[in-house]
């Protein structure tokens, strides 16, 4: 094993691995991509940014050479606008919607995006200003997407926020969960410093729950804001799954982005196990990190992956070999992980969702000869902190009301993904930014009214 | 393939597509460059008492990410010794003696000048002579260029007395920076020019520096206005062209100017009445091998048309081309929108309803997707739609028969004063 690492790249050359893949627009082709979008009127690719943004004024801003104002459009919509120009499926989305699709070829959105946003952070622009304070104070518990733009609104409508993250750095799955190659962390920082600096408070480290108790948040501020995201990856549920080698795929995208990268997979074989954009990410992390061989094994087909066609499609350009239908049945090795036991599925009835469900084929084990297991079958809930604030929940999806984002405590609101139901939309970080402005505007109606009543009543 | 020669006032060329006077033909060795390349003539950099030049000289109008839409420079006449461009007409001469070389002039207004430069260029063999009376910078200052071609009298005058001693042909070339240019081209005909050439630059400021407030282009900080040319200008040169071209005071051949930088503008040109062209700015933005194409193009329109010259098309829009007063009230045509090649952009709905006449409807049908419906009694076809629309043909305008016969505006108003109108 020694030697096989050896005879491998070092250590040190992985980090060009984790930088960004896509290189930006060079300013020519800004220039001659924005001066290509026709301005549409009622622009469709408005309607299919779940944010809102005006695309076709932050494109004509930049044609004409207001990159500040560009920023400014895309930023007020979408408090994660940079990030969001980097990981939204846009071909399902703006550009998917673009009129240019049906004459030549849609605009490049994201590009441009990330191009007006990538001037904002190199200028460090500050681009919008808090509002005067109302007298209100409201708490928000988790600083991922959902989260950052909960507080951005609220600070801009006046209100004192206080963010409370356990994590070390701000800013949730942005900033731990989605590979740097992809989305470098500064860019997710850049994010958070904007919504600092409109004067919201961000304790990070601290964790509700254990330094500060659900009740203490919902005494001290006048509304509680859950936006706490999703929990690790579940466990298999196989045999084996303790041995030295198991990761959970959450956890090994965080180590790349938190910690100096390190030699574990050089010259490694790797089995990932699920098909979703985590389990991409994990197998694509697990190749810049010197895997020589790492394999997606997926229950299902093709057809049914939950992976966006761009992300598989960056996966097969990496080299990641696709398994279709098959699952892991018990990891095997003497303290480390040494081979995958796995049997071959075929597609049955389908279940609630449509979905046909997969069933084992009896008798179509085979072994694999693998280093390492990366589990990413999906995440868990925080159940125990949902339960602490003594919400109403269905398998740790916290209800709350369409319209208002209320729990079943008054005080107590939630977005993003801990709301996020199967079936119902997408768990994109472009949803969890809308939810924060719509959380926001619900936050905001509830405590004014209140005062409103307050001023009548006295 | 057709037959491209053309002959302006007397003037033989290979092809109508000449190099107009300025940068590109300022020396012996550009102008044999670019007969090499295919250009029929060439008319040279205006020759005259040498001036001083300044830096900087050009600037151009860039527009939505297209470079020079229009252009415009202060750089005036020859900077180099008359001596040496005689000796260097001459040696082009004769290695291209079948291409077509004109001599630009520009002298003091006195008859003296005009005898003595109009006999030293044509020693040494020139095919022609262009008087400039269009340089609208620098030398109007000096009483030269447009302040003669801003004043018919002075045009007349001047013509007349190069027409005094000229063997070849003589063409005047006249500023647009004039409120009517029949007036100036009456006056070159009447003193005897054999050929009018138009447009020269138009007055221009190209544009201000936002950071530094200076002028652009600017010189040590100071700036003065420029000329105008390029694409931007063609459409202002084009009816210059064709109203001297209906105008039977007029009555001579027209050299067009102004903006040409395909075949398709030449084509254009010679429609409404040039019988040749003149081009710079698409040279100084792509080089000589730009011609090639202009031929080519030219070619093969001729040839789809079955027109074996290119003299056949020269005027053919001439007695199209006419007064308002004369325009067929009667007729009508109205948008329709073809919604299996809209892509719904939604720019006519939204250039009719805001800025003409509110007539196109967003309209969903049983799907659910918005279709894009014309009102037609309320369209008064303007063309807006169909000039916003981004997808070709998408937008056709469609005549619609009024059952009414034609009548214009000067027939109707010569019909209610007639005095048995009025008792029926």
């Amino acid at each position: 094993m020694q030697d096989r690492k050896t005879t491998f790249i070092p250590v040190e050359s992985l980090l060009t691995h984790f930088m960004e893949v896509v290189p930006p627009l060079r300013k020519k082709d800004a220039m001659d991509e924005s001066n290509r979008c026709l301005y549409c009127y009622d622009a469709p690719c408005i309607t299919a940014c779940p944010t809102g943004i005006n695309i076709p004024q932050f494109i004509k801003r930049m044609a004409q050479e207001n990159m500040k104002g560009a920023a400014t459009t895309i930023m007020d919509a979408n408090p994660v606008g940079a990030s969001c120009a980097r990981v939204c499926p846009t071909e399902q989305l703006c550009e998917g919607a673009c009129v240019l699709n049906d004459a030549s070829k849609p605009i490049m959105i994201g590009m441009l995006q990330r191009y007006a946003t990538d001037w904002a952070i190199e200028n460090n622009e500050v681009l919008f200003k808090p509002g005067e304070y109302n007298g209100k104070k409201v708490a928000i518990i988790g600083s991922g997407p959902a989260g950052l733009s909960t507080a951005r609104e609220l600070a801009r409508k006046g209100y004192k926020v206080t963010i409370f993250e356990a994590k070390e750095l701000a800013g949730g799955l942005n900033t731990y969960g989605i590979v740097s190659f992809r989305l470098p962390q500064s860019i997710a920082l850049w994010e958070v410093d904007q919504v600092r600096r409109l004067g919201v408070e961000i304790r990070t480290s601290t964790c509700i729950g254990k330094d500060i108790q659900p009740q203490e948040l919902m005494g001290e501020y006048d509304a509680v804001v859950l936006a706490i995201g999703m929990g690790n990856v579940p466990d298999l549920g196989i045999e084996g799954e303790e041995l030295t080698g198991v990761y959970d795929a959450i956890e090994l995208i965080e180590d790349t982005k938190s910690k100096e990268l390190d030699d574990r997979f050089i010259g490694s074989r790797v089995a990932v196990i699920g098909a979703g954009n985590t389990a991409i990410d994990a197998a694509t992390c697990s190749k810049r990190l010197g895997a020589v061989n790492v394999k997606i094994l997926y229950r299902r087909t093709e057809n049914e992956m939950s992976a966006y066609p761009f992300e598989y499609e960056f996966a097969k350009q990496d080299g990641i070999e696709f398994r279709w239908l098959v699952a892991p049945k018990r990891i095997i090795g003497e303290g480390r992980v040494q081979k995958l036991e796995c049997i071959r599925m075929e597609l049955g009835e389908p279940d609630a969702s449509g979905r046909q469900t997969p069933v084992p084929i009896p008798g179509s084990e085979f072994t694999l000869e693998v280093d390492a297991v990366v589990k990413a079958i999906g995440q868990t809930r925080h159940l125990e902190l949902i339960e602490a604030f003594g919400l109403s929940h269905s398998h740790g999806v916290i209800q709350v009301q369409q319209d208002t984002f209320q729990t079943s405590q008054a005080k107590v609101y939630a977005a993003g993904d801990c709301i996020f139901e199967k079936g119902q939309g997408e768990a994109m970080v472009v949803e969890a930014a809308q939810q924060g402005k719509l959380v926001a505007q619900a936050v905001d109606r509830d405590l004014m009214t209140d005062a409103d009543s307050e001023e009548i009543a006295s | 393939m057709a037959d491209l020669r053309i002959n302006l006032a007397g003037i033989e060329s290979p092809n109508p597509f000449w190099l107009a006077s300025a940068p590109p033909t300022n020396s012996g060795y550009q102008v044999m460059r670019a007969f090499e390349a295919g250009w029929g003539g060439a008319v040279w950099k205006t020759l005259g008492e040498p001036i001083i030049n300044v830096t900087s000289r050009f600037a151009a109008l860039h527009y939505n990410g297209q470079r020079v839409a229009g252009f415009n420079n202060i750089e005036l006449i020859t900077d180099r010794p008359l001596d040496v461009n005689l000796k260097e007409i001459y040696e082009t001469k004769k290695r291209f003696p079948n291409h077509t070389i004109i001599a630009s002039l520009m002298v003091e207004p006195s008859q003296k000048k005009w005898h003595e430069i109009v006999k030293q260029v044509e020693a040494v063999g020139v095919d022609g002579l262009e008087l400039n009376f269009g340089c609208p910078h620098g030398m109007a200052e000096r009483g030269m260029g447009s302040a003669v071609g801003q004043q018919p009298d002075l045009v007349r005058q001047q013509t007349e007395w190069v027409k005094e001693v000229a063997q070849t042909p003589v063409i005047v070339k006249l500023t647009p920076n004039i409120t009517d240019i029949r007036y100036t081209a009456r006056a070159a005909a009447q003193g005897g020019a054999d050929a009018v050439s138009m447009i020269n630059t138009i007055n221009s400021l190209m544009g201000v520096d936002l950071d530094s407030w200076n002028t652009i282009p600017h010189v040590d900080g100071k700036g003065a206005h420029g000329g105008y040319c390029g694409p931007a200008v063609k459409p202002i040169a084009l009816n210059m062209v064709a109203e001297c071209a209906r105008d039977p005071l007029i009555g001579i051949p027209i050299s067009g100017i102004g903006g040409i930088s395909t075949w398709k503008d030449a084509v254009e040109y010679l429609l409404v009445g040039a019988t040749g062209v003149q081009v710079c700015t698409a040279a100084m933005h792509h080089g000589f091998r730009i011609v090639e194409d202009m031929i080519d193009g030219l070619n093969h329109y001729l040839d789809a048309k079955g027109i074996s010259s290119v003299r056949d098309i020269v005027g053919k829009t001439v007695e199209r081309y006419s007064d308002w007063g004369h325009l067929n009230l009667n007729y009508k045509i109205v948008a329709r929108i073809d919604n299996d090649t809209c892509i719904s952009c939604n720019k006519c709905h939204i250039a009719c309803e805001d800025t003409s006449h509110q007539c196109i409807e967003r309209v969903p049908d049983e799907t659910g997707k918005v279709r894009l419906i014309v009102r037609e009694e309320d369209c008064v076809g303007c063309n807006l739609c169909s000039i916003v629309c981004p997808v070709e043909d998408c937008i056709e305008m469609v005549e619609i028969r009024t059952g009414e016969p034609p009548l214009t505006w000067n027939e109707r108003q010569a019909a209610l004063t007639k005095p048995d109108s009025k008792t029926g």
